[in-house]
């Protein structure tokens, strides 16, 4: 399982890479695997505005769906409509072609480091191996 | 996940090896998935796979009255089964509902196998036990015991299962029909090899003594290049087969009836059995529900416990097993709803409406039957 250094993470499992006023978004390595086979990912519409630590989407896999939570406020900028088509690149490339949606941070980007809910990579490690 | 009450298969360091995904299923530990599941769905499809099935139950029957002993404390009519082959049949409370679903094997004259759900075994020998010592005129020649800790057991599931068997059998395969066994040796040890499965393909089980399962594993894995698969494939293979789960379509709540199988009730066997009374009054009046078959034509998933509704909106339903089904390549379900209800259906999938329409199970039909 890996847990990339240079990327902020969530209770909910998401990791974050932040470029400029833009996060990226997706799900763990840990997540995906826990999940299984990833089947359909239901992603926010682009020009939504997304709450942080509300509901904005779903993964189903093949035995359970999750709901998809936006790590921080803002407004939705991409979405990776490669899912679409090819669901199972989360399990394959949870940190780089299963990418999932992208936000425009409403703080800029000096609200993004104030988020108060993620996690570093140490601290993300420590929340899976208490999950066992 | 794992927690030190869980029982081990005597494949465990197998699976380890194999690096899968362990889980804790009825109190054993078992695997889910050896990596991608779909894949492993797809080999049972397409070819074949190795299944660990030790957790299920084992309970042997035996004695010259066994055969009665079961016509009473089961709902089909055993003692009319020839040696040497098996029956779907099932286990019922007095008021008629399912207390599990078992395949039984003759093995022999005087000796049946009974094989129950992991979960439901400990049930299954209290009522046997019990029922074989009220059956009329059948209590002394007859012994039930719980094999379960004895035998481990190996499925090859898929339609090159035979072939890759066949070389490490002294069984002429081709000489085993459908729900029928034999006695034979896989790899060199003695085992029962029976052709039945839970995946809507042809294969067999193959039940051995548990310090022999790893020995047949390796060589099915080795020699015939067998790929394993997991409980989580299992599931969705036997949901496409229309297959029902104990715990999902079947329990105390339903009988035989509502689950659509009102075939394997014998009510025309002579004598009483467990159940008869309340299960001839329903086959009268009618299943108080329908299982059917839906297709979704949303990506989003029906999964267990989710409302089935009519056009207008009412809950006509519940939603017993869903899955995304890999050889249709939309979500399925298998729901029971009123027994006049008609579509279209909708289901309520997380506060959404999705629409699906019914179709005849099973859901997948393997090629050739």
């Amino acid at each position: 399982m890996s847990v990339p250094a240079e990327l902020h993470y969530t209770q909910e499992h998401e990791w974050v890479s932040i470029e400029g006023d833009t996060a990226s978004i997706g799900i763990t390595d840990y997540a995906a695997q826990a999940l299984g086979d990833v089947v359909y990912v239901s992603t926010p519409e682009v020009g939504a505005s997304v709450t942080a630590g509300e509901p904005c989407g779903e993964v189903e896999s093949t035995k359970s769906v999750s709901d998809l939570y936006s790590p921080l406020d803002g407004e939705v900028t991409e979405v990776n409509s490669e899912l679409d088509d090819n669901p199972g690149l989360v399990n394959a490339e949870p940190y780089g072609s299963g990418w999932i949606f992208r936000v425009r941070v409403a703080d800029g980007a000096s609200g993004i480091t104030a988020q108060p809910g993620l996690l570093s990579p140490t601290e993300y490690e420590e929340l899976t191996k208490s999950a066992g | 996940m794992e927690s030190k009450d869980t029982r081990d298969t005597p494949l465990r360091a197998v699976h380890e090896r194999l690096g899968a995904t362990m889980t804790d299923f009825a109190g054993w530990l078992m695997p889910l998935r050896y990596g991608s599941e779909t894949a492993e769905h797809n080999a049972v499809r397409s070819d074949a796979a190795l299944f660990d099935l030790s957790h299920m139950g084992e309970i042997a029957v035996t004695g010259p009255d066994a055969g009665a002993a079961l016509d009473y404390a089961l709902v089909g009519w055993l003692s009319r089964l020839a040696p040497g082959r098996a029956r779907y049949t099932m286990l019922c409370a007095p008021d008629g509902g399912v207390l599990d679903d078992l395949v039984v094997y003759r093995q022999a004259e005087d000796r049946y196998l009974v094989v129950a759900n992991a979960s439901n075994t400990e049930v299954v020998l209290r009522e046997l036990n019990e029922r074989v010592t009220s059956a009329p005129g059948a209590g002394r020649g007859c012994t039930v015991a719980d094999e379960t800790a004895d035998t481990g057991l190996i499925a090859v599931q898929g339609p090159n299962g035979s072939s890759r068997l066949a070389p490490l059998t002294s069984l002429d395969l081709s000489g085993i029909k459908y729900y029928a066994g034999a006695y034979g040796s896989v790899a060199g040890r003695r085992a029962w090899v029976a052709r039945t499965g839970y995946t809507g393909e042809d294969g067999f089980e193959i039940f051995c003594a548990p310090q022999d399962a790893e020995h047949i594993w390796e060589a099915l894995s080795d020699s015939s290049s067998l790929p394993a698969a997991g409980l989580a494939s299992r599931d969705t293979l036997r949901l496409e087969a229309g297959m029902p789960l104990y715990g999902n379509e079947l329990g105390p709540d339903v009988t035989p009836y509502e689950a659509g199988v009102g075939r394997i009730v014998k009510l025309d066997k002579p004598g009483d059995f467990v159940g008869r009374e309340a299960l001839a009054a329903r086959a009268a009046e009618g299943p108080r529900s329908s299982l059917i078959g839906l297709v979704a034509s949303s990506r989003r998933v029906p999964r267990h416990g989710y409302a089935v509704l009519s056009g207008d909106g009412t809950q006509v339903g519940t939603v017993t097993s869903g899955a995304p089904s890999p050889t249709l390549g939309a979500p399925i379900a298998m729901a029971y709803v009123a027994p006049r209800a008609e579509g279209p259906f909708g289901i309520d999938v997380r506060g959404k409406t999705e629409p699906a329409s019914v179709t005849e199970l099973p859901f997948y039909h393997r090629k050739g039957k």
